[in-house]
């Protein structure tokens, strides 16, 4: 079944969404995203793939689009990043309350400003309450993997609801990795289009996205809730059979070498691979350091990042975007922080800022955040403010 | 020729149901109705935030009998494009019948039209979508309690346009931008004014434009009870007087030819108009002589465009 291809990532997800058979694609071009949609772009137009595409004149526009189009019963992608994400702000809100499925990926991009177009997670991070269920890759093979399983979550009908996948941006996006391509009809027999949701039918007339007074506006949100909670089982479901039948792992959260650790470093995306060499390297010298990446990120997987760190004294928890003035200056961490509280177990937990604006991580800065926690691992008072590495002071 | 249409021949179906929230007098709720009768039940409508979305679609209620979307304000027709793309895919892989002709109409305001929507519209009208774009026009932002739009006609007081020392109501010299030639600069089929007191009119133009395949759009003077400062029972009156005056103009536009649809052979002074509303009632003699010769060089063009003059002048 398939076969491995050299692949970008934005060219990996382009062959997910084909797999997928969507009806309606819509986007705008902002880098790094637009190869994803020109290479969807190509699908459609030498007839391998049978959708509307729809160029439109904003991001705005494009998921007012999708919108429409999951409305009216289409199966729906589009791709953004940063600025595009931000023009879509207030529409992933409706899409998701209005409990319409569709794909859309965040290629990781900086916010502006200074205008950036390298990668960090701060468009990712702003979106974390929209409603949508959200996961960040970090490899390409994993941005493939994530299409076919999101479309399957979203049209879930305990589920219904829109699903972000994520990679980071050039780091993925532009560099070729070997991509296992499975064949069209085992994707879409995994993930074969459901008609699960409410649409525009003129033969059983609806109302979508009336007005909620507060009489009833408080009890959709509350339903919202539960849905996304309901959509943790529904990924399990998922990725328990994505492993039996591709026979490759997809899990809410990645381990690795935690279970002796006395020290973890936490985070997301492409740079916990340079993390995890650095683990390699600090084990021969006897230092017991393991990661934990977190892949899932709405639901929060707060049991099963608890159930890894239980037996850790300190973690580090990286971020990839800044929340200025809030009290750990990461949302990554503010929510590690608050599941391993939740749980009452007595683990401390810090805070990087790391790689803003396309900063790279290396090695020596790697080094740094685990001297960071090996001198504070028996202390019992932790810095709350953030430590910022790599950046010049 | 076929014995032209009266209001005994439109369809008796009614797809707004009664008991929405409009005011009395609305007439956005006269032009809504007629626009239903014209499309009949296979249609979708989407509607930007709106006088008329926030009053009909009040949960558990609506006042639909048809299927119908709001999404935000500025994006009725991005969401239009949608809905009609699904549509066009969901056919082409058999999830729709080929014969079943669904159409799509957008319905907005003048806010979400001529100001906040107007890219999502430019882009729905020369992508070349098919969906039938209504703007039901009351001149500024009714819904939010009177605010000057970008179709706040000269003169006219609302509560960001105040009568004082200083303000007299709406500044802009000029006539206001011209939706219709904007659309018709988009190279659309089909693009028509209409008035909620010529309801066969309206209808007809309506019908028309679903027959088109593409983008259309229709501008429909939308008369304001509360924000014109009219009794309700004038709505229509006041409505009528629009195009009697010249104020405002019937015509459309398809494939290249203009046709004015309610002729004038003579036209009453703007003043008539004008002294019925709230909203102009501080205008001065000066004040509506310039409205006057606004109204009369509109007149002009658009006879120029007909090719002869089907508004007449000023009876005296």
């Amino acid at each position: 079944m398939g076969k491995v291809l050299p692949l970008g990532g934005n060219y990996a997800v382009a062959y997910a969404v084909k797999a997928c058979k969507p009806d309606v694609i819509t986007a705008y071009p902002i880098s790094p995203q637009t190869t994803i949609v020109e290479r969807l772009s190509e699908f459609v137009a030498n007839g391998e793939l049978d959708a509307e595409f729809l160029h439109v004149e904003s991001e705005h526009s494009a998921l007012s689009v999708a919108i429409g189009a999951a409305a009216a019963g289409a199966r729906t992608y589009s791709a953004t990043c940063s600025q595009g994400l931000a023009l879509m702000n207030e529409l992933l809100y409706i899409m998701s309350h209005v409990r319409l499925p569709m794909v859309l990926t965040i290629v990781a991009r900086a916010l502006s400003a200074p205008i950036n177009i390298w990668n960090d997670h701060s468009d990712f991070m702003s979106v974390i309450d929209s409603g949508w269920i959200m996961m960040m890759s970090a490899s390409n093979q994993e941005a493939y993997d994530e299409i076919m399983l999101a479309y399957r979550i979203a049209e879930d009908p305990r589920v219904l609801l829109p699903v972000i996948t994520s990679m980071d941006g050039y780091i993925q996006s532009h560099v070729v990795e070997p991509v296992e391509v499975v064949d069209d009809e085992d994707v879409i027999s995994f993930a074969p289009k459901r008609k699960s949701w409410v649409t525009l039918d003129p033969d059983k007339p609806v109302t979508m996205g009336a007005v909620g007074d507060p009489n009833w506006y408080f009890e959709f949100q509350r339903q919202l809730w539960e849905a996304m909670k309901e959509s943790r089982a529904v990924f399990d479901e998922a990725v328990a059979e994505f492993s039996k039948k591709f026979g490759r792992d997809y899990s809410a959260i990645e381990t690795y070498k935690l279970d002796d650790a006395e020290v973890a470093i936490v985070g997301m995306g492409s740079f916990m691979g340079t993390i995890k060499a650095y683990v390699d390297r600090a084990r021969k010298n006897g230092v017991k350091v393991g990661t934990l990446r977190v892949k899932l990120y709405r639901p929060f997987p707060s049991e099963d990042i608890v159930r890894a760190l239980s037996n850790v004294k300190l973690v580090g928890v990286m971020d990839r975007a800044l929340v200025p003035g809030s009290p750990t200056g990461g949302f990554l961490h503010s929510d590690v922080a608050c599941a391993v509280r939740q749980a009452g177990l007595d683990v401390k937990t810090l805070g990087y800022i790391a790689g803003l604006g396309g900063k790279l991580l290396t090695m020596d800065n790697v080094k740094q955040m685990v001297d960071i926690l090996l001198k504070y691992k028996d202390v019992k008072e932790v810095p709350k403010e953030p430590f910022f590495i790599g950046v010049r002071e | 020729m076929s014995k032209p249409l009266t209001v005994w021949d439109l369809p008796k179906d009614e797809f707004l149901a009664p008991g929405h929230r409009m005011c009395q007098g609305c007439a956005a709720a006269i032009t809504i109705r007629h626009i239903l009768k014209a499309a009949g039940k296979d249609v979708i409508v989407v509607m930007p935030t709106c006088c008329g979305e926030i009053t009909s679609t009040v949960y558990p209620q609506t006042a639909w009998r048809v299927p119908w979307i709001h999404v935000a304000f500025e994006n009725a027709a991005a969401v239009a494009s949608g809905v009609s793309a699904a549509i066009e895919a969901l056919k082409r892989k058999g999830e729709i019948p080929e014969e079943k002709d669904i159409k799509v109409i957008a319905i907005g305001g003048d806010g979400g039209t001529f100001d906040i929507g107007f890219q999502a519209l430019s882009g729905t009208l020369e992508r070349g979508d098919n969906v039938l774009y209504v703007c039901y026009d009351n001149e500024a932002y009714m819904n939010t309690g009177i605010q000057r739009s970008g179709a706040t006609p000269l003169g006219a007081w609302t509560t960001t346009t105040p009568v004082g020392k200083v303000w007299r109501g709406e500044w802009r010299p000029k006539k206001r931008k011209d939706l219709i030639a904007i659309a018709i600069a988009h190279n659309v089929p089909y693009a028509a004014t209409a008035n909620p007191a010529f309801p066969v009119d309206l209808y007809t133009k309506v019908k028309k434009a679903l027959s088109i395949k593409g983008p259309k759009l229709i501008h429909v003077l939308s008369t304001c009870v509360p924000g014109w400062r009219i009794e309700p029972e004038k709505a229509v009156e006041i409505a009528k007087l629009a195009v009697l005056t010249g104020m405002w103009i019937n015509y459309e536009y398809e494939n290249g030819v203009y046709r004015v649809t309610t002729p004038v052979p003579k036209r009453k002074p703007v003043s008539v108009y004008l002294r019925l509303q709230g909203r102009f009632r501080h205008l001065t003699d000066e004040d509506i002589k310039k409205i006057q010769e606004l109204v009369d060089a509109d007149v002009e063009r658009i006879n120029k465009l007909v090719g002869k003059q089907v508004i007449g002048p000023v009876e005296s």
